[in-house]
């Protein structure tokens, strides 16, 4: 069982590491300059990339919360908050590489365009999440409660999403008029692979940090037992 | 119905408790003025620029102070350990949820009783028309409802009133847009039918929200 | 009245009940004595449906606390150090609201009635805020038995409480007791607490290690005997 589990473990590794270098390969060497921004247009595909496995991180946190409320147990929440502390780290990636994007191309650090927008407002909910949680004690209630908040925020987003679109249709920025790009074929396979990179490195992470939780679980578990049993050095 | 006899219930005991102090009523509509002002000072808002700014400021003055209202609402819960005896009797607790919700709506609405005629007439923009009290409605609905849930979860925590804000507001987005939009342009003379879609947005966000919320609240409550 | 049967509890890694077996006949006046962390106040709880236990059966009048918890609250009430009332509003509109909560017929009467019991009614249109600690404690017990509950959990009562207001607790409990509730109070005071219940049961540790009829407790003895047990 444990031999099927080490086996899995690094198949994940070699196979996150062979897409990466993939989709780097690609996005450098096969992908084309683009014609309106240059090769800084090649952010884009680690931009987007990021933003889907942000929000993919995001939904798994959803459904865990769901799944803890259902069935009360800790796996779900280990799930959930390994997924947050991963997703934060992809989200973050995203509005930086917005940001480095636009600052060339539109000349500034932030546009209000919408996915930029919307991963801004992702990563305060997955800050709030992590604040929430590390300001509870009790560790059940900490489950039970960020589940639920994980819940509810999620489904606010789809709705962010449309108002910040519609919000922007309205009131196009200025600064980004004209930031469209001309996108080809070659641009696609690229950006698929780079997606399916970053899927590959979510799940490579999220299966460590999950790792790292249950031992420290195991250890809390051994340290309750040793105190309850063993108090003061004298077995009771 | 006794469903619905509990809600009031719940309703009019949050109601006569806060008739006696009247502190958070004060608080937050004294809040609010001032946020008024500072906004007005700060953003130097006069003429056009006040008419464009105004739905904006509002919708940022009464979510503050939503907040406030929002949590000392459920620290009064907590205080006595008033939550348990709310748990305790045999009533179902997305009764206490609606209750407790209602309870922090009523309270938002006066304070937008009081807002509205005074940014109308700060700002010279014309907020008290029917479409405008319309989107208000349904701005603080949604606003109440998944306030009052954050507000459960909040009082929970060490931090309590500053984790509630940092919870909701991200939370709020699509509700703050929507509304601010949508009085945006019926103030410069819109019709509803214009605005139609800020104001679906802002029926399927309440419903959305009071779903999700009725559902959840009794997982945050029983341990 | 109250059957519980290998009763865990665990909060993570913590056990708070580690396997509790206690059965309690109706009309019975129990005392769970134990010392801090001992999980009384769990037990207490789960009794009155606030917390769910993590494994084991608990059955009141009959009925099963997680399932059937509307039916289970109806007969219990609850007491801890806390009040459970709202400062803000008067002593009857405390227990006016309670009543509706519970969805009395005749709740004006018993409003009434419980205040003069409790000895608050000339302070019925005052707000609890106001009241000194004994008087709000009890005012708690009015609300607890507003209902009419045929169970009542008491969470260490006396805390705070004065010698005056202690022995006016005693007594209210001792006159519900002769009217046939059932009574279970915890407590971790020996001296004083175990003047009142007619059986003791020492929970230790997440378990019960003694449990007797109060006839067999030699008062004297039993603090000596009690540390034995809590070590």
């Amino acid at each position: 069982m444990n031999k099927d589990r080490e086996l899995l473990g690094l198949l994940l590794i070699i196979l996150s590491t062979v897409a990466v270098l993939a989709a780097l390969g690609m996005v450098f060497l096969y992908a084309p300059r683009e014609t309106t921004m240059g090769d800084v247009q090649r952010i884009f595909y680690f931009h987007v990339a990021s933003a889907w496995v942000g929000f993919f991180a995001f939904f798994v946190t959803f459904l865990s919360g769901i799944g803890y409320l259902a069935w009360a147990e800790r796996r779900w929440d280990i799930l959930a908050l390994s997924s947050v502390e991963v997703g934060l780290a992809f989200i973050t990636m995203t509005v930086i590489t917005g940001s480095l994007w636009a600052r060339p191309v539109w000349g500034t650090y932030w546009t209000w365009e919408p996915r930029l927008t919307i991963s801004a407002v992702q990563l305060l909910i997955y800050v709030a999440y992590g604040m929430l949680r590390s300001a509870l004690e009790n560790p059940e209630k900490k489950a039970r409660l960020s589940a639920v908040y994980g819940i509810v925020a999620f489904v606010t987003v789809p709705l962010s999403w449309f108002a910040i679109r519609w919000w922007r249709t309205i009131h196009p920025d200025i600064l980004t008029g004209g930031g469209g790009m001309a996108f080809t074929p070659r641009m696609g396979y690229t950006l698929l692979v780079s997606l399916a990179a970053f899927t590959l490195l979510y799940v490579t992470i999220l299966r460590q940090r999950i790792r790292l939780e249950r031992s420290a679980d195991a250890l809390a578990h051994l340290r309750a037992y040793l105190e309850t049993n063993y108090i003061g050095g004298s077995h009771v | 119905m006794r469903f619905i006899r509990i809600v009031w219930a719940i309703v009019v005991k949050d109601v006569a408790a806060e008739f006696h102090t009247r502190e958070m009523i004060s608080a937050m509509l004294v809040f609010s003025v001032l946020a008024l002002l500072i906004f007005s000072f700060a953003l130097d808002l006069r003429g056009a620029v006040a008419q464009a700014a105004a739905p904006g400021v509002l919708w940022a003055t009464v979510a503050f102070a939503g907040t406030l209202g929002l949590s000392r609402s459920l620290t009064r819960e907590q205080q006595t350990g008033c939550i348990d005896g709310l748990l305790l009797a045999p009533v179902d607790r997305s009764a206490i949820f609606l209750g407790k919700a209602l309870g922090n709506l009523a309270f938002m609405a006066v304070v937008e009783a009081v807002l509205l005629p005074l940014s109308s007439a700060l700002f010279d923009v014309p907020l008290l028309r029917p479409g405008v009290l319309l989107v208000t409605a349904l701005g603080t609905v949604g606003y109440a409802a998944v306030g009052t849930l954050l507000a459960t979860i909040a009082v929970n925590t060490r931090a309590r009133e500053v984790m509630l804000p940092i919870l909701l507001l991200p939370l709020a987005i699509p509700s703050l847009i929507a509304a601010v939009q949508a009085t945006g342009g019926l103030v410069e003379g819109g019709t509803l039918a214009e605005v139609g879609g800020w104001m679906r947005l802002l029926v399927v966000y309440d419903l959305v929200i009071v779903a999700v919320s009725v559902l959840t609240f009794g997982y945050l409550v029983e341990e | 009245m109250i059957q519980v049967h290998d009763l865990t509890k665990s909060f993570g890694p913590h056990m708070a009940l580690a396997g509790v077996d206690l059965s309690v006949e109706t009309g019975e006046f129990v005392a769970l004595v134990g010392p801090n962390g001992a999980g009384k106040t769990t037990l207490l709880r789960i009794l009155a449906t606030l917390i769910r236990p993590t494994s084991g059966s608990v059955r009141i009048a009959g009925l099963d606390p997680v399932k059937e918890g509307e039916g289970v609250r109806r007969r219990i009430g609850f007491l801890s150090h806390r009040t459970l009332l709202y400062e803000d509003l008067t002593a009857e509109q405390n227990l006016w609201f309670y009543a509706k909560m519970y969805d009395l017929a005749d709740s004006s009467a018993r409003v009434a009635d419980l205040l003069e019991r409790v000895g608050l009614t000339s302070r019925r249109h005052d707000l609890v805020g106001t009241f000194s600690r004994g008087m709000q404690q009890r005012l708690a017990v009015a609300r607890a038995v507003l209902h009419r509950a045929q169970l009542l959990l008491l969470d260490e009562p006396y805390t705070g409480l004065d010698p005056l207001a202690t022995q006016a607790l005693t007594n209210l409990l001792t006159e519900l007791a002769e009217e046939g509730c059932t009574i279970l109070l915890t407590t971790h005071d020996l001296n004083r607490d175990l003047k009142v219940g007619r059986r003791v049961v020492v929970l230790a540790r997440g378990r019960v290690v003694h449990d007797v009829p109060r006839a067999e407790v030699d008062l004297a003895a039993f603090p000596e005997q009690y540390m034995q047990l809590v070590r």
